[in-house]
């Protein structure tokens, strides 16, 4: 058997006292989409955050290839060179132009030339519909437009492994579904892809995989259909039949 | 064409006297002006005659307001005055790239940066604690009385380094702000794309803390261009010096009014400009948020 892209291991993670994740265990192999659903505070933005090594879990281990990255002395400015992640709030610069956003992070923290990256987020940005936009500053950028430069931000260094936030959960309901196309286009080339969300039938479309995280633990997964359809854990139950009844399912 | 909110508000020009609040129509614009004028001159001719009118007048024109003093003093004390601006120049420049240091140095985390912390704070609490004067004089004065080897010597350099020494601490204080000001989500999507805590702080946070500040940092130009005088007390000849000497030769204050026409004719400006920017810049941040 491959070795799995990531590797979640007894993953535990406190703020002030607090348990947020009491223990993760979770393995994506290489070209799978899982999706994180649960409701809020249940701990799916923080198992994103950690995987990315913006937050410091408490127990644990974290593997991406099979490489420990959660080990003292692991470079976590490497380790983000590998995985992208982007954020509900978009989260872009808004003192820079867009070809800037996009290209500071490879040309300050890896010593890129600027030629070559931003020939790079230039093709990414003509197969995401923003071409025309490479000058703008962000804030002239519709919600869905910011969200698509800020997932360009997150592929420009070539990651292998794609941490997406609730990415939609900002955005206007009709903008849904440029950011939703984008991700569904990345599925078909076969990006790794770990995705919280509360779009349910987005996860239900494009998920390989959904877990559903309870209380800092991953109470229950497996294929959509199956989750969807016959849920085993009476919590899992309990939520989606809330999903159904807002109309999000 | 049509322009964003955020473009009318960058190409209105400086107002400033007139209140923000546009009229409603032209005659009710028009007969606002009227009354403010004649408000103004039925308010400022008022004092001015009573001024004028008052027995003691004679005497405080002689003694503060003497054409005959302004002239005979007014060269010497502009050439002085100079100084104020070179001090004040270099100074400030000094104070912006100190105080960025300092603000930057107190704001990295991490048990690594502890050192570096507690050595800015302390920095901070003593330059901020202190008298400025009595910097001035116990580095103008104490330091080059030790004649240290390789150690400059001069009054006035030792008296700018010690207003540098304070302004620097303050205005640290002002950036700490507006660092801290910049949304830490900012901070976390600069650390996701691989930039160091340095990095971080350089491209993406400084760049919006400073603008958030600049405000605050125009009112210590117009504080600083002040506190210049200060270091006639060692000596150094600058404008309020020059206006002394001629003070203590004549025992006429005009020399005084003369170096207080030049400090105000370089810092009115300055607050107008703070007082416009600020503006625009409120207007683009609710244009922004619409």
């Amino acid at each position: 058997m491959s070795v799995a892209r990531l590797s979640v291991r007894g993953v535990a993670k406190s703020f002030e006292g607090r348990e947020v994740l009491r223990s993760v265990d979770l393995e994506v192999a290489t070209h799978e989409v899982v999706c994180l659903i649960g409701s809020s505070g249940s701990g799916k933005s923080t198992l994103l955050k950690c995987i990315n090594l913006l937050v410091p879990v408490d127990r644990g281990e974290i593997s991406i290839d099979g490489v420990a990255i959660t080990k003292p002395g692991v470079n976590p400015n490497t380790v983000r060179q590998a995985i992208g992640i982007v954020f509900q709030a978009f989260n872009l610069f808004p003192h820079m132009r867009v070809i800037d956003n996009i290209t500071i992070g490879p040309r300050k923290a890896h010593r890129i030339p600027r030629g070559e990256v931003e020939a790079q987020a230039r093709v990414l940005l003509e197969r995401f519909g923003l071409a025309d936009k490479a000058r703008e500053y962000p804030d002239r950028l519709s919600g869905g437009e910011q969200q698509r430069v800020a997932i360009v931000r997150a592929l420009v260094t070539r990651p292998g492994l794609m941490l997406l936030d609730e990415v939609t959960s900002a955005l206007d309901p009709e903008l849904v579904g440029e950011v939703l196309g984008v991700i569904r286009d990345l599925k078909t080339e076969g990006m790794t892809m770990v995705i919280a969300t509360h779009e349910m039938g987005f996860a239900r479309d494009v998920a390989d995989r959904v877990c559903f995280l309870e209380g800092g633990v991953i109470l229950e997964q497996g294929a959509p259909v199956e989750m969807f359809a016959r849920p085993h854990h009476p919590r899992t139950r309990q939520f989606l039949e809330r999903i159904v009844d807002a109309g999000r399912l | 064409m049509t322009l964003t909110p955020i473009e009318r508000v960058e190409r209105r020009g400086p107002r400033l006297l007139w209140p923000r609040r546009s009229p409603r129509t032209h005659e009710e614009g028009a007969r606002g002006a009227l009354i403010a004028a004649i408000s103004t001159l039925v308010v400022f001719g008022g004092v001015i005659a009573l001024v004028l009118s008052s027995d003691a007048w004679p005497r405080v024109q002689r003694q503060f307001f003497d054409w005959t003093h302004f002239k005979a003093s007014f060269p010497k004390v502009l050439s002085g005055f100079w100084l104020d601006v070179e001090m004040f120049i270099i100074a400030e420049a000094l104070i912006l790239v100190i105080g960025l240091a300092v603000a930057m140095a107190r704001s990295l985390r991490g048990p690594a940066f502890f050192p570096l912390r507690i050595i800015t704070i302390g920095y901070i609490d003593l330059a901020r604690g202190l008298p400025l004067l009595l910097l001035i004089l116990l580095m103008g004065f104490g330091i080059p009385s030790l004649q240290l080897p390789g150690v400059p010597n001069s009054a006035l350099f030792w008296g700018v380094a010690a207003l540098i020494f304070s302004y620097a601490a303050y205005t640290a204080e002002v950036y700490r702000a507006g660092i801290d000001s910049v949304h830490e989500s900012q901070r976390m999507s600069a650390r996701s794309i691989g930039l160091t805590q340095t990095q971080s702080l350089w491209y993406v946070v400084v760049p919006q803390a400073v603008r958030n500040v600049i405000p605050a940092l125009l009112n210590g130009f117009v504080s600083l261009q002040k506190d210049v005088a200060l270091v006639f007390v060692l000596g150094v000849r600058e404008g309020l010096r020059e206006a002394d000497i001629y003070n203590a030769r004549t025992f006429n204050y005009t020399s005084y009014i003369a170096a207080a026409i030049l400090f105000l004719l370089v810092s009115v400006p300055v607050a107008r400009f703070t007082d416009w920017y600020t503006d625009r810049e409120r207007h683009r941040m609710q244009a922004m948020s619409s």
